[in-house]
């Protein structure tokens, strides 16, 4: 358990360093350092799903890694689908929230954006990460509950802190 | 072309079948995430008197998940076998040992993240507060928000079970929206302690 653990927390300290890149922008627009824990969350929890599915399909023998699969496609499409719906919601959240608190800075429709084109990118990227981990789980003769949830929460974190830095470098 | 529609419509059900069992998890996890996110946002007078505490977030925020969420999991594998009793007045001995195992993986790991962040900043040359203070925040955010998290994975983990929900289901949601909220909490608590301790800001 403890070496796994000291690998994913140098891996989150790496997300860290990500974002004290711009460190300037989220403590300057706070709906943005608002967004940080939603958005790396929703990815994870995307990925996670994704993976407990394949997983469990995997175990019930119905999982192959063929684009024709039915279970794999069907998967990958209601993860993008998910994204669709959520990110959105995310965004005005996060807006809303802090615009309770009175500090917005940022309009509603470029929260909104951001988190919507973050969100896609990410739940794109969180399903290569998870069908490429599953897949080298079921390589390696690897229990995929046991390798691939951590692997994709922690690398989805990875990616959602990278995803929203560039996102708001282009959009703010 | 039967053929093409055939496979069509089972894409279809696998996505929409997916789509409709991941969105109650995720809507809560959402909430989870969002209130996590306000309170990181009213933390910036602390972000900016402890240089290297927004690096730190993300491992703090993930060593709750990766920890408990285990914890759970082994809570929940435990019930199906029948090596735990399923009650909350006295406890079982087996939960009480895992539960203190996870509390001190929890806080190894958040001094871990903390003199790897000092670390790292430093070799970078960028400025960072004392390792002392990244030390004492860690801990201390990760004790009260392990204790939490604890009582609230066991007790949420068994009173499913009894009332014959999957365990399985319950822990991922569960986790990442409490480790989040309470997770960001704790560490506003714990830096404002520190600060005061040790005159930071």
């Amino acid at each position: 358990m403890f070496p796994i653990l000291v690998l994913l927390t140098l891996v989150e300290v790496g997300s860290g360093l990500v974002l004290n890149r711009f460190e300037a922008q989220l403590l300057r627009y706070p709906t943005l350092l608002a967004l940080v824990p939603v958005m790396i969350g929703t990815a994870g929890n995307l990925g996670s799903i994704l993976a407990a599915r394949l997983s469990t399909a995997f175990h019930l023998g119905t999982l192959s890694f063929d684009i024709r699969d039915d279970t794999l496609t069907g998967n990958a499409l209601a993860t993008i689908a998910l994204s669709v719906s959520i990110f959105p919601i995310v965004g005005i959240g996060a807006w809303s929230l802090t615009a309770l608190t009175g500090m917005t800075r940022l309009e509603l429709w470029r929260v909104v954006i951001i988190a919507l084109l973050a969100g896609v990118c990410l739940a794109v990227l969180a399903t290569c990460v998870t069908v490429i981990t599953t897949y080298l789980a079921y390589q390696l003769e690897l229990d995929p509950d046991d390798v691939v949830l951590p692997a994709v929460t922690n690398i989805c974190d990875v990616l959602g802190v990278i995803v929203l830095f560039l996102v708001v470098q282009i959009l703010v | 072309m039967l053929d093409i529609i055939a496979t069509d419509v089972t894409v279809r059900d696998a996505a929409r079948e997916a789509y409709r069992e991941a969105i109650p998890a995720l809507l809560a996890s959402l909430i989870g995430g969002l209130l996590a996110g306000v309170v990181l946002g009213g933390m910036r007078s602390e972000l900016r008197a402890v240089p290297g505490l927004l690096v730190l977030v993300p491992a703090l925020l993930a060593t709750r998940g990766n920890v408990y969420g285990s914890l759970g999991a082994r809570i929940s594998t435990g019930l199906h076998q029948g090596l735990i009793e399923p009650r909350l007045r006295g406890v079982d001995t087996r939960l009480t040992a895992a539960a203190t195992a996870a509390l001190m993986n929890g806080l190894a790991a958040s001094v871990f993240a903390a003199i790897a962040v000092f670390l790292i900043l430093t070799i970078l040359e960028t400025s960072v507060a004392s390792v002392l203070i990244l030390i004492a925040i860690a801990l201390l955010a990760g004790l009260l928000s392990g204790g939490v998290l604890i009582i609230t994975v066991i007790t949420a983990v068994i009173i499913g079970y009894r009332r014959g929900y999957n365990p399985d289901a319950l822990v991922g949601p569960l986790v990442t929206t409490t480790g989040d909220v309470f997770g960001m909490l704790f560490l506003l608590a714990a830096v404002r302690l520190v600060s005061a301790v040790g005159g930071v800001s």
